[in-house]
């Protein structure tokens, strides 16, 4: 653990003096793609972003010896990592939500585990009540499109949005957990598979299929009920005593296959207009929604040329849905132990693995050393650790 | 891997905080020291660093506000809000609350919509020691005529969202959100609720509101609407269900043990199982217990139903009831369907809405209320409201005129949508030949009936005579506090915060320091206990 020269328990925000510094690196729009050019240059500056949950992503991180694990209900708690982020001038922080209590069975539902964290917040909440503490960080909560309303979540978004001052975002993500099904009890259960096999059986991935296409249904109503409102809708105009022109408010008239919404939406435009959305992605079908419909995927390579076909497939998704133009940032997950010594990142993790009692496995490549070498390495000479 | 493409990495730190720390102490200096990152934050917005697409229609990029540092303190707004203060100790006191009356056409009248209005309302009322803000909900913007009411204020934030954001800006004020049980399902908002309650350490209230109608339907994916006699009966099992939820965490379920490795107690916490007419659902709630257990339950509905409701469920009534005499007879009501359910008097409050007009004298108040409710009633809004009434375009009326001598339209209201006032009236033709006998017998025009039957002004005067006059509705029971609207967003609560409430103190009849931590505190209200679950069927485990 590196001795802080300032504490990260300060819980009000905005307290990093890197942060409130000059714009010493020149024009804030240099070595970004122009619209249009399919990739980053090699030489563009990199984009970092922290996954927040719970006590972190190992699970038994929280008998970490600076673990908070009786804190992570309240609100400091997530004020002050999120001011370490910004602290780090990162570009945003995610939060991670469902809508059923964690598990380690996660298709199945519930595990009966009582040795790892349970119980959680509600995402879009917890990015409001930091949004006032912070000022530079991007916000972006996650949050499970089958089961809730878009309606509300647009307007959750662009309020998270004006009271963050344009720093907001969403991570839409599907739920095919039957418990989560359960919890709603709106709409039919997902043909659970009884073996591992019937995860990769057509019946079951058509029906994700599916998830993920009433996804893009619902991003699309969000994109659309920010646009509802034209900026300039709101003209207080004394002499005919209108509040708005009306002319400026527009209905959405969504018609899909899952859902159809009038508008318009009731909250004004958002800041910046359309809020960040991302998703994270692992195959074919999640790339699809990146590519039609996110402005940020999130991916899960093991290296190079997985990172490369994850990019194409997203890119070729894009310009079939004629979004070419518009700039959609790919980037990588990864899961960090980092210590100032390797020996003892790895010992680290080890330890926690045999508190676990099992090897601690990801989506993401799991990444074991320290930040200054093998990291960087990493990405500069084109290769995972 | 950024030649693979990538423009950036989402790191997943393995344990907090270290691995974040390690992230933004070690990592990003060397990242920078080799140039490939940010040395600063360059831009105010997410989108504006990116360098990526900001809108997809053409439209010209509004400059968002600077969150921090805050504004002039004038800032300004008007907002769908309410607050409330009142109290519980033995003298019983008195509070506001916001709502739309709201004037925006007033040069003090700011932004309804920018954060920082809402920050000085919300921090005014802490300082005066209310006992809570108030948030109105709408979820459709209404309509008259086939097209957007565009007279009133229009738009508004989404009441979760901007309700966790003050919990950052206040340390003890309330944070009451009205939320619709139509069209939104038990175990999203009571986890959103109870997340509220967390992030605020026990402040949460939830004023439960009932809606019908396939108009606010059409922007929702359950679509439909409810038969009006079946919105209480949705109401009430929502409530329970949302109940059953908060209390399916008993409170002691996280040990978070370290040594022995045991975070959770019981497996089992947050299981649940629902079933009834309208909700079938069951499984484990994912929000441990609250720090008021649950929220403070507000209801609104003035009708039988929904006094019933309010008497055997809600912790405190938004009532519309503000002169002394019709006050003092809903509060008898209300406060005798209690014992039904072996609940005491004191166990739900009567917080009645209420406007007010100050000035240095009673005389120059009344000048004032005189002129707000000409704002309040331009010649268009008079149009409008009448309207309302009649059930027809009236637009060829003059506002300067007499009414109209046509009836109203019989039937189905279809010409105002979206406003819940249209149904709870009179029939309408009977009520148009009062107004128009009164008309006539008062010489008036339409704006000036419309100003006389429509103005909603609780309370004019001085501060000691509107001090004086709130404390009689408390002693005299007709009500146990208000929700105070005022009419001027985001200042409309100054004066009375100035004014009004140290009058108040002296008389001792309001805090002069809040007591507790929670709003139940504040309210006086008991902690509640977890429910034996009741009804549908046993819980699972």
């Amino acid at each position: 653990m590196p001795s802080s020269s300032s504490s990260p328990e300060t819980g009000s925000a905005a307290t990093s003096s890197a942060a409130t510094g000059s714009a010493a690196t020149g024009n804030p729009e240099a070595g970004f793609p122009p619209p249009g050019s399919a990739d980053p240059s090699p030489a563009a500056p990199l984009h970092l972003a922290a996954a927040l949950d719970g006590a972190g992503w190992h699970p038994a991180a929280w008998r970490e010896p600076q673990a908070r694990p009786r804190e992570l209900l309240s609100a400091r708690y997530w004020s002050d990592l999120v001011a370490e982020a910004e602290r780090g001038l990162l570009d945003f922080v995610t939060i991670e939500d469902s809508l059923s209590v964690q598990s380690s069975l996660p298709y199945q539902g519930p595990d009966d585990r009582t040795d790892q964290v349970r119980g959680r917040l509600d995402a879009v909440l917890t990015a409001a009540r930091i949004a006032p503490l912070s000022r530079r960080i991007g916000l972006i909560p996650t949050a499970v499109t089958t089961h809730t309303e878009p309606f509300h979540l647009s307007k959750a978004i662009a309020t998270l949005d004006y009271v963050s001052g344009g720093r907001a975002g969403i991570r839409v993500q599907v739920s095919t957990r039957p418990d989560e099904t359960a919890h709603f009890g709106r709409r039919t259960l997902l043909p659970l598979p009884s073996d591992q096999a019937g995860f990769t059986a057509p019946e079951f991935q058509s029906a994700v299929a599916e998830r993920f296409d009433e996804a893009e249904d619902y991003v699309e109503v969000l994109r659309r009920l920010w646009d509802s409102w034209e900026d300039d809708a709101e003209i207080r105009d004394a002499a005919t005593g209108r509040f708005v022109d009306r002319r400026k408010l527009h209905y959405i008239d969504f018609q899909g296959r899952y859902f159809s919404v009038k508008g318009p939406s009731i909250t004004p435009r958002p800041p910046q207009g359309q809020p960040l959305v991302t998703a994270l992605a692992h195959s074919a079908v999640p790339y699809r929604l990146v590519g039609r419909a996110a402005d940020v995927g999130y991916t899960t390579p093991r290296d190079a040329a997985q990172a490369r076909a994850a990019v194409a497939q997203i890119r070729a998704a894009q310009a079939a849905a004629g979004r070419s133009g518009e700039t959609v940032h790919v980037f990588g997950d990864l899961v960090v132990f980092l210590d100032d010594q390797a020996a003892t990142a790895t010992a680290r993790k080890d330890r926690l693995d045999q508190l676990a009692q099992a090897e601690y496995t990801s989506d993401a490549l799991v990444f074991t050393g320290t930040a200054g070498n093998s990291l960087i390495c990493c990405w500069s000479c084109g290769r995972p650790g | 891997m950024r030649q693979a493409g990538l423009s950036g990495f989402r790191l997943r730190p393995g344990a907090l905080p270290h691995d974040l720390e390690q992230i933004t102490r070690r990592l990003v200096p060397e990242l920078q020291r080799r140039g490939a990152f940010r040395q600063a934050y360059e831009a105010d917005t997410l989108r504006a660093c990116w360098g990526c697409r900001g809108r997809r229609t053409a439209m010209p990029p509004p400059l968002p506000p600077p969150l921090l540092p805050p504004p002039p303190a004038d800032a300004r707004k008007d907002c769908p809000t309410h607050e409330q203060a009142r109290q519980a100790d033995p003298p019983r006191r008195a509070l506001p609350g916001v709502n739309n009356t709201t004037v925006w056409s007033d040069p003090r009248s700011g932004s309804h919509i920018d954060f920082q209005s809402f920050v000085h309302f919300a921090q005014t009322a802490e300082r005066a020691k209310f006992d809570f803000l108030f948030l109105a909900e709408g979820l459709r913007l209404r309509e008259q005529g086939g097209e957007i009411y565009d007279l009133d204020v229009v738009g508004r934030p989404d009441t979760f969202t901007v309700l966790a954001a003050l919990a950052a800006v206040t340390d003890r004020l309330g944070l009451t959100g009205t939320i619709n049980s139509t069209f939104n399902e038990p175990y999203e908002v009571a986890r959103q609720f109870a997340s509220l309650d967390h992030l605020s350490a026990g402040r949460a209230a939830w004023n439960v509101v009932t809606s019908w109608d396939a108009f606010t339907g059409e922007n929702f994916r359950r679509g439909g609407f409810l038969a009006q006699g079946d919105r209480y009966s949705r109401a009430a099992q929502f409530l329970r269900t949302a109940w059953e939820l908060f209390d399916s965490w008993r409170g002691d379920e996280i040990v978070a043990d370290k040594e022995s490795g045991i975070f959770l107690a019981d497996p089992g916490a947050g299981s649940f199982r629902h079933q009834d007419e309208h909700f079938d659902i069951s499984g484990q709630f994912n929000v441990p217990r609250a720090p008021q257990g649950r929220p403070v339950i507000f209801q609104a509905g003035d009708s039988d139903e929904g006094r019933e409701f309010a008497a055997s469920t809600a912790d405190a009534i938004f009532s519309r009831h503000s002169t002394l005499d019709a006050g003092q007879a809903f509060y008898r009501d209300v406060k005798g369907r209690l014992a039904r359910y072996g609940r005491r008097p004191d166990q739900l409050l009567i917080l009645p809405a209420a406007t007010f007009v100050l000035g240095d004298t009673d005389a120059e108040a009344a000048e004032t209320a005189h002129e707000v409710r000409l704002q309040q009633f331009s010649g268009q809004t008079s149009i409008k409201l009448l309207e309302q009434v009649w059930n027809r375009d009236l637009s060829g009326y003059d506002p300067d005129g007499p009414l109209p001598a046509i009836d109203p339209l019989p039937g189905e209201h279809t010409l105002a949508r979206g406003r819940a006032s249209v149904r709870t009236g009179r029939d309408p033709v009977e009520l148009a030949r009062e107004w128009r006998a009164r008309a006539e017998a008062e010489k008036l025009s339409i704006r000036q009936l419309m100003a006389t039957v429509g103005g909603r002004q609780s309370f004019i005067g001085s501060p000691a005579t509107v001090a004086e006059t709130i404390n009689r509705f408390v002693q005299e029971d007709a009500s146990d506090g208000f929700i105070l609207v005022p009419h001027i967003t985001p200042t409309g609560l100054d004066g009375f915060a100035d004014q009004v409430v140290p009058l108040l103190q002296e008389r001792g009849v309001f805090r002069t320091e809040y007591q507790g931590e929670t709003l139940r505190d504040h309210l006086g209200l008991d902690r509640p206990s977890v429910l034996a679950p009741a009804g549908a069927g046993a819980v699972a485990r």
